[in-house]
């Protein structure tokens, strides 16, 4: 097999607090092949941006730091990387948006200008020249009037329009991986909609991979080919799309998928929603042994004893847990 | 108490009983004012000119993007926010009418909670205060003591412990502070809960807790609910009937399983088709709305939705249309659907 785009293998990422050291990300392995896209889910504070921003080094240290692991680029390790090694990854290989885009644009400038810096990084060209690229960035994530709408301001642009700009943005250094982390969780069902197929449709177009990180299943099982499924700093299941709606292993995946309401089941008789028990626990001190296993209703004696490493229960199908 | 003498009844439940909560064509209208002196030089039409019923013990939802009026409706019919124009009958009595007296014992029966558990909990105040003080407020106890023994009973209701009652609201997670909005609300016994996105800013699994809760408190104290989210999954789980707004207006209202099935309305179908299915082997054809929701500044001439609509023809612009019974019980707004 070839050598996976992005393997992150064994990575803690803490933060350290006046109440102690956060353990956001806590052994976390995943892998993304070329021109795949993986999910990443799990809940508030299940380490999936960190995870997401680690790859980056988007980072503050302090407080953060990374304890252990690797993050392998095209094999090559990034956390021992100097800061302007990362620049040029950054500027010409990974991208990333986000979940509100008016935070990461700059509201003094034009789109036109932050576009066209990002061009610029990577070929020689005239500020002319580059505002037209950046035009043509516009016109390619189906903005209307790029070449008007290139001279406008970020404040003048819808919250679906802010995400196209954005995924312009991302796009124009033509990156091998775009990191999305919840880029439509801001965005109302309709834009959402339109958002999702036009990523879709520049992943087939650059042929780059995906990382869509996100907390909605539904965004999951219409976009991606395989999920990593995290909870409280762990992967405790990856598998394909199929598989994992198809089969879920782990309880956690398991009351995941049961606990959300479903439109297209209208016709059956309404079921009482399946709700996990209880809240995640504290990341400051994990519970020892599966984080899951005080919400867990399988969970035995030996769940509390040791983590449960993440074995394979089908091809490429892998699950922390003892059953 | 004089019952409602409706121009029109858009929206009504095909039996005939009185409903409990009467909206007819509520408007509210924000004003712009820019330049020096403050003038107002244009108007939000935030509401404009809804209708609905809801029947005693039955929830009915309203769904619609940012924007669409959902949230002001709530808030006008509670007239947390004083509507511009149109009529609220609750039980009976009209609304539009009370003074504050009168606004404040309505109240008691009609209660609300809101989206965000982090923002309308007082910080400075134990959950046993918060709790407390609507009973106070209503004079419903008449001793210190009744106060926390009603206040344990209300905590354990909604699944939160005695010991919880001392402590402060950032003590808690999200999905606890939304059972403390709840336990604050019933404090007073309301029959008709305002539930303003409730379980838009909880996770998944907890989401699933607190509607759950919702739905076993409607059947423990037969509480009639108006359910306000932009979340399609959600809202068709717990309503009986569902009303789905666009740039202030409603399109259509029909019961819930009804309106999944077969909407009428193009706009309700397009929003049903974007909803995103987590099931990997359903694959369903979606309506993509083209551009974005136009601006409530300046609405478009006659059907709002036309700007967008698939099947919108010339005179879609000219003529608003009303919302019609086209089946028994499923009512839309549209020229060309029936």
């Amino acid at each position: 097999m070839a050598e996976p785009l992005l393997d992150i293998r064994g990575l803690k990422t803490w933060f350290k607090t006046d109440d102690g050291m956060v353990r956001a990300v806590d052994g976390v392995d995943l892998h993304i092949d070329r021109g795949e896209t993986l999910g990443v889910v799990g809940e508030s504070g299940c380490g999936k941006t960190v995870t997401a921003r680690s790859v980056l080094k988007l980072i503050d240290m302090p407080p953060g730091r990374f304890e252990a692991g690797q993050i392998l680029w095209q094999g090559r390790d990034l956390i021992p990387l100097s800061m302007d090694e990362m620049d040029k990854i950054r500027a010409k290989e990974i991208a990333i948006i986000f979940q509100e885009p008016m935070t990461s644009l700059n509201p003094v400038y034009t789109v036109g200008d932050q576009i066209a810096e990002v061009i610029a990084l990577h070929q020689k060209l005239s500020r002319r020249q580059a505002i037209a690229g950046a035009a043509e960035m516009l016109r390619l994530v189906d903005i209307p009037n790029p070449e008007r709408r290139v001279h406008d301001y970020p404040h003048q642009f819808s919250g679906g329009m802010r995400q196209r700009v954005m995924i312009a943005m991302a796009l124009s250094c033509q990156p091998k991986l775009l990191i999305a982390d919840e880029p439509t969780t801001a965005l109302d069902v309709t834009i959402q909609a339109q958002i999702l197929e036009l990523m879709q449709e520049m992943k087939e177009r650059f042929g780059m991979a995906i990382m869509l990180i996100t907390h909605a299943m539904g965004v999951v099982a219409e976009t991606c080919q395989r999920v990593t499924v995290m909870y409280a700093g762990n992967v405790v299941e990856e598998a394909s799309v199929e598989a994992l709606f198809g089969n879920p292993r782990h309880p956690y995946t398991q009351g995941l998928i049961r606990s959300i309401p479903r439109v297209d089941r209208s016709a059956e008789k309404k079921q009482r929603l399946e709700a996990i028990a209880g809240t995640v626990p504290n990341l400051l001190d994990p519970p020892p042994g599966c984080r899951f296993a005080a919400r867990c209703k399988f969970a035995m004696d030996v769940c509390s004893q040791g983590l449960p490493p993440l074995k394979e229960v089908g091809p490429g199908h892998y699950v922390r847990c003892v059953l | 108490m004089s019952a409602p003498v409706a121009s029109q009844s858009a929206g009504t439940a095909p039996e005939t009983a009185r409903p409990l909560l009467s909206v007819r064509d509520l408007r509210k209208h924000f004003a712009i004012r820019g330049g020096i002196l403050s003038r107002v030089v244009d108007k939000v039409h935030a509401v404009d000119g809804v209708s609905f019923d809801i029947k005693a013990g039955e929830t009915l939802g309203v769904v619609g993007e940012s924007g669409c009026g959902k949230s002001t409706t709530g808030r006008c019919i509670l007239r947390l926010i004083e509507p511009s124009s149109g009529e609220v009958w609750f039980q009976g009595a009209d609304v539009m009418k009370m003074d504050h007296n009168a606004l404040q014992a309505m109240r008691r029966d009609m209660q609300i909670i809101f989206q965000d558990p982090y923002a309308s909990l007082n910080p400075r105040l134990t959950i046993g205060a918060i709790i407390g003080e609507a009973l106070i407020i209503h004079k419903l106890v008449k001793s210190r003591q009744a106060m926390e023994d009603r206040v344990v009973q209300l905590l354990e209701t909604v699944g939160l412990r005695p010991d919880h009652m001392r402590r402060f609201p950032h003590e808690f997670s999200g999905g606890q502070r939304q059972r403390i909005g709840i336990a604050r609300a019933l404090a007073v016994e309301p029959k008709l809960l305002i539930c303003d996105e409730p379980v838009s800013a909880l996770d998944v699994s907890i989401q699933a807790q607190v509607i759950n809760l919702l739905e076993d408190l409607q059947e423990q104290f037969g509480l009639t609910y108006l359910f306000i989210a932009h979340d399609l999954s959600v809202v068709e789980h717990i309503s009986t009937r569902i009303a789905v707004m666009y740039l202030g207006r409603v399109v259509e209202i029909a019961p819930a399983a009804e309106l999944y099935d077969t909407p009428i309305h193009p706009y309700s179908e397009a929003l049903l088709s974007a909803v995103p299915i987590p099931d990997p082997t359903v694959k369903r054809k979606r309506i993509m709305l083209q551009g974005d929701v136009p601006n409530p500044i300046r609405p478009p001439s006659g059907c709002h939705f036309h700007t967008r609509c698939p099947i919108a023809r010339p005179d879609c612009s000219q003529r608003s249309p009303v919302l019609e019974e086209k089946r028994p019980g499923h009512w839309a707004a549209c020229h060309y659907r029936d």
